[in-house]
């Protein structure tokens, strides 16, 4: 008799495992911490965007009833070193800019920190807040591209040096040349802001020399890190808790310098502080998705084959970093097309240093390129689908390698049958009174990047048969405790009700933040690691002694079952790990897994893709787009958890809609202030706004990205969602809308 | 906008108001069946007295200026925001927070039906959307999918997980006959 294969509790839609604290309201997040001695700080934002503070006068304010201190540039101390700009993906210290305020008196962009007030109330220290008296001498802001754009250049590196400006590969120029047909056009982006509904958030507190930080972040290392760095205090002293972070989407990705003046200013009161940031200082505090416009040239021969593409972005980025969102990169891996031009220029002006926001760059560049090709579809005559499987990728068109999964035509597929696109086949837009309706499609592509360093996690088990794996993950929506648990319960054999991950906090093993859509794969992979190299601990010692009934056997022929190890021929041959535990006098046992780097270069591309198909209508009176139905399909190989899985890819698709018909905060380029830092005032969608959204998982095995096959969900569904709703508002009223947001003046 | 302001009561006798604040002073509030003093001061916001003085943080500061909904919660069985409602003028009148709605560990029927349809996901939102859920039934305003979706859109959603919370309504105003 043979062991029948267990049912794999990986990719079960199991609800969600934060449920109970979540919906009681006894999660704790890093705002709802309460400290003994709790304090309370405020942060004051200048009031222009260039140029020095004169005089600062905190008198007012340290009269203020509670008040205990007023930080400025003039008696804050000085850190001790600015680690440069990294991408939080790479583990160490992640600055969002390397520039850190209030260390003098100059003004870089509005609503910089120049002080801090911390009192015994939150009301207490928002009232004082304000009577901190600050005199200017201010310059000429350059806050928008059109003030800047004869100072445009070419960065030799953007990302923190991780990509290149310019990138190229076949022959441009020659393949415009002698296309038969060319779309040249330019994209517009209103700069956005990712506004988490939790504002970013330290609870800072001093023991005995040792700082712990409650912070809201997606990687409480690079918190840790960065704060360690510039504090010049070593990381062993530093403890960075994050158990529940109330949404990111980028904003929390790197470090700002909340969480360090939050530090600075429990030591300088002696006691905890809180600093959590208003909604409006959401908007200069943490970065934004930078102004930008995408400048493509695409050629094709008759049939709609591509012969080159270049793509141009410009963009505006601060005075301190060479900051680009990568809008580039992964649309060149879409279709098959021999030659590519990339090109980032950037302007500097007097913002913060521009970041991730979800969906970074692929959201943008694929607006731009699914735009065009629609363009070209329209111009040839031919249905946008096949102009699109007409390009498709066999290989990479980069490396030239082989993928190591794809599963785009079935994507497409999928998803064509459920907008039924054979009605924009058959004919002209359908017309329903005032409105018209359009169907439109795109593709959707988000990049896999591999681990730089060792992922690392550890797997217990108790001598009861239960189970916890541990990495210093944090959980901000992704569904991550959920589908860690069901991995360990898959590796170790035990009911997944039996199985439990804890994340949040340093002290446990390392891992990058959880950015770029990484944090199934990576985290996923070397909790997979632990509890393997767990099972394998256990079955060696289990075959190795003689009272355990598998004495003697192949460890390969032993099999992990409902908590027991079992010989796979005689499934009755066998122990659970409880009994092997308690006969060595042993209350537990644990192993580490640690996932990548890479060793040498892998052999296929490796790259996530996805399927977009939207239905809108447009009134033609008063030109008002209500998005009916999205239907995306996605293939993200081994999907963990169907429900939470389909549940961001769903997230994301309606951030495509937002981004495209919402999103946009307006600089007034005279005083270089957002105008509209509210959430009343930037849009984002509400209920009502919400139209039918559809999900299909296209699985696919990739045996080379990661052992568990795993790709990411967390930004594809953002990725040329925005390009669907315009190429289907262009179906419905022959219009080409080349910005974003398309609102209503557009449509009129 | 969907949320309800409770309305001012006057004292019936004509003598002069007392003078309180604008230092500290002593309030009291009934929070989930439980009588608390705090000393705040009279410009104290209803969210601040919940999250600092009581330490009942569900009600989450999204905003602190009415525009989000994370801080919803019910006065007298409606729905307001805390941090536009002064803690103050709460007195005497029964508040219910997110952490107040289960019965010991038995669910709210709202809670059960959140995490059966997977109606959040970084959960900020969470306890205000389900308090607005909660009250949305009692008011009446749940008859079809898009009277839900209107009437909640006060509460925004960062995550977007929005289709999933009109589930949510649907499935608990479907199967529960007494919805409070
Ligand atoms: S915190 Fe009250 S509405 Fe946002
Ligand atoms: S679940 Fe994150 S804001 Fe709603």
């Amino acid at each position: 008799m043979t062991a029948t294969a267990p049912t794999p509790v990986i990719g079960r839609p199991l609800p969600r495992v934060d449920g109970r604290p979540k919906t009681t309201g006894t999660a704790r997040y890093s705002a709802d911490v309460s400290l003994p001695g709790l304090t309370h700080a405020v942060l004051v934002g200048a009031a222009i965007a260039r140029g020095r503070i004169t005089a600062i006068d905190a008198a007012d304010a340290l009269d203020a009833p509670g008040v205990l201190a007023v930080l400025t540039h003039e008696n804050l101390p000085r850190v001790t070193a600015q680690p440069p700009l990294l991408p939080s993906l790479a583990g160490g210290p992640s600055p969002g800019q390397t520039f850190c305020p209030m260390q003098d008196d100059r003004i870089h962009y509005a609503g910089q920190h120049i002080a801090v007030v911390v009192a015994d109330t939150y009301e207490r220290a928002l009232y004082a807040a304000r009577l901190v008296h600050v005199r200017y001498r201010e310059e000429d802001p350059v806050a928008v591209l059109d003030q800047g754009r004869d100072q445009a250049y070419v960065p030799e590196k953007i990302f923190g040096g991780l990509l290149p400006g310019r990138s190229a590969r076949g022959d441009v120029e020659a393949g415009l040349e002698r296309a038969e047909v060319r779309v040249e056009a330019t994209y517009t982006f209103a700069p956005n802001h990712q506004n988490p509904l939790e504002t970013s958030s330290t609870t800072a507190m001093w023991e005995g020399g040792r700082l712990f930080l409650h912070d809201a972040t997606q990687g409480p290392a690079a918190t840790q890190h960065t704060v360690s760095v510039m504090l010049g205090i070593p990381h062993a002293d530093i403890r960075v808790y994050s158990h529940y972070v109330g949404g990111s989407f980028g904003a929390k990705a790197s470090t700002w310098d909340h969480p360090l003046l939050a530090a600075l200013a429990a030591r300088h009161v002696g006691r905890p502080v809180r600093l959590a940031l208003t909604r409006e200082q959401m908007f200069t505090s943490c970065g934004h998705r930078e102004e930008q416009e995408h400048r493509i040239a695409l050629g094709a021969d008759r049939d709609g084959r591509l012969t080159a593409l270049r793509h141009h972005k410009l963009s505006l980025t601060s005075h301190f970093d060479d900051w680009a969102e990568t809008s580039l990169e992964a649309p060149a891996q879409v279709y098959a097309c021999p030659a590519h031009e990339g090109v980032y220029r950037l302007v500097r002006g007097n913002t913060m240093t521009p970041t991730f926001m979800r969906c970074p760059g692929e959201g943008s560049g694929m607006f731009a390129l699914e735009s065009a090709l629609d363009e070209l579809a329209t111009r040839l005559d031919i249905d946008p689908l096949e102009l699109r499987l007409r390009n498709h990728a066999d290989r990479d068109p980069a490396s030239g390698k082989p993928w190591s999964s794809h599963g785009l035509r079935e994507c497409y597929e999928r998803g064509a049958e459920r907008i039924g696109w054979d009605r924009r086949v058959a004919g002209r837009p359908e017309r329903e009174g005032p409105w018209t309706i359009g169907l439109g499609m795109a593709s959707a592509v988000y990049p896999i990047v591999p681990p730089s360093n060792p992922q690392r996690a550890r797997a217990r088990i108790y001598a009861d048969g239960s189970a916890v794996a541990q990495a210093a993950t944090a959980e901000f929506g992704t569904g991550a405790a959920t589908a860690m648990a069901q991995v360990l319960a898959d590796a170790l054999g035990l009911p997944v009700e039996r199985c439990r991950f804890e994340g949040g906090d340093t002290d446990l093993p390392n891992v990058a933040s959880t950015v770029g859509s990484t944090g199934a794969a990576m985290v996923g992979s070397a909790v997979h690691l632990a509890a393997v190299a767990l099972r394998d601990q256990l079955i060696g010692r289990a075959v190795a002694d003689e009272r355990s009934p598998l004495h003697g056997a192949d460890p390969g022929a032993v099999v992990p079952v409902d908590g027991r190890m079992a010989l796979r021929d005689d499934p009755g041959t066998g122990e659970s790990y409880a009994e092997l535990l308690t006969r060595h006098f042993q209350p537990d046992a644990e192993a580490y897994g640690s996932f990548g780097p890479p060793q040498g270069e892998p052999p296929a591309a490796m790259i996530t893709l996805g399927a977009h198909f939207v239905e809108v209508a447009v009134d033609g009176e008063l030109g008002r787009v209500r998005v009916r139905r999205m239907a995306g399909a996605f293939a993200p190989g081994r999907v963990l958890n169907a429900r939470t899985a389909k549940g961001q890819l769903m997230s994301g698709m309606l951030w495509g809609m937002s981004q495209a018909l919402l999103e946009a905060t307006h600089m007034d380029a005279a005083t270089g202030r957002w105008a509209n830092p509210s959430l009343g005032d930037y849009l984002i969608p509400v209920h009502a706004d919400t139209p039918e959204v559809t999900v299909d998982l296209i699985e696919t095995a990739d045996h080379v990205v990661n052992p568990l096959g795993v790709k990411g969900v967390g930004e594809i569904g953002q990725s040329g969602t925005a390009a669907a709703i315009a190429n289907a508002i262009h179906h419905a009223t022959g219009r080409r809308i080349r910005k974003l947001p398309m609102t209503v003046e557009d449509t009129l | 906008m969907t949320t309800q302001k409770p309305t001012a009561t006057r004292p019936t006798d004509t003598g002069p108001l007392p003078v309180r604040g604008p230092g500290p002073v002593p309030v009291t509030l009934t929070v989930n069946g439980a009588e608390h003093r705090v000393d705040i001061e009279p410009r104290v916001s209803l969210l601040s007295a919940l999250r600092d003085s009581l330490l009942l943080t569900g009600a989450k500061r999204g905003c602190d200026q009415g525009t989000c909904g994370a801080c919803t919660v019910h006065v007298e069985g409606r729905r307001v925001l805390a941090c536009l409602t002064l803690a103050i003028a709460c007195e005497g009148r029964p508040i219910t927070t997110v952490e107040g709605l289960a019965d010991g560990d038995e669910l709210h029927p709202m809670q059960r039906e959140f995490i059966a349809c997977d109606a959040f996901q970084c959960g900020y939102c969470t306890p205000g959307q389900i308090m607005s859920a909660v009250a949305l039934l009692d008011e009446g305003h749940a008859s079809d999918d898009d009277e839900i979706r209107e009437w909640m859109s006060g509460n925004l959603c960062r995550c977007a997980t929005y289709p999933h919370i009109t589930a949510a309504i649907r499935a608990v105003r479907d199967t529960t006959s007494d919805p409070s």
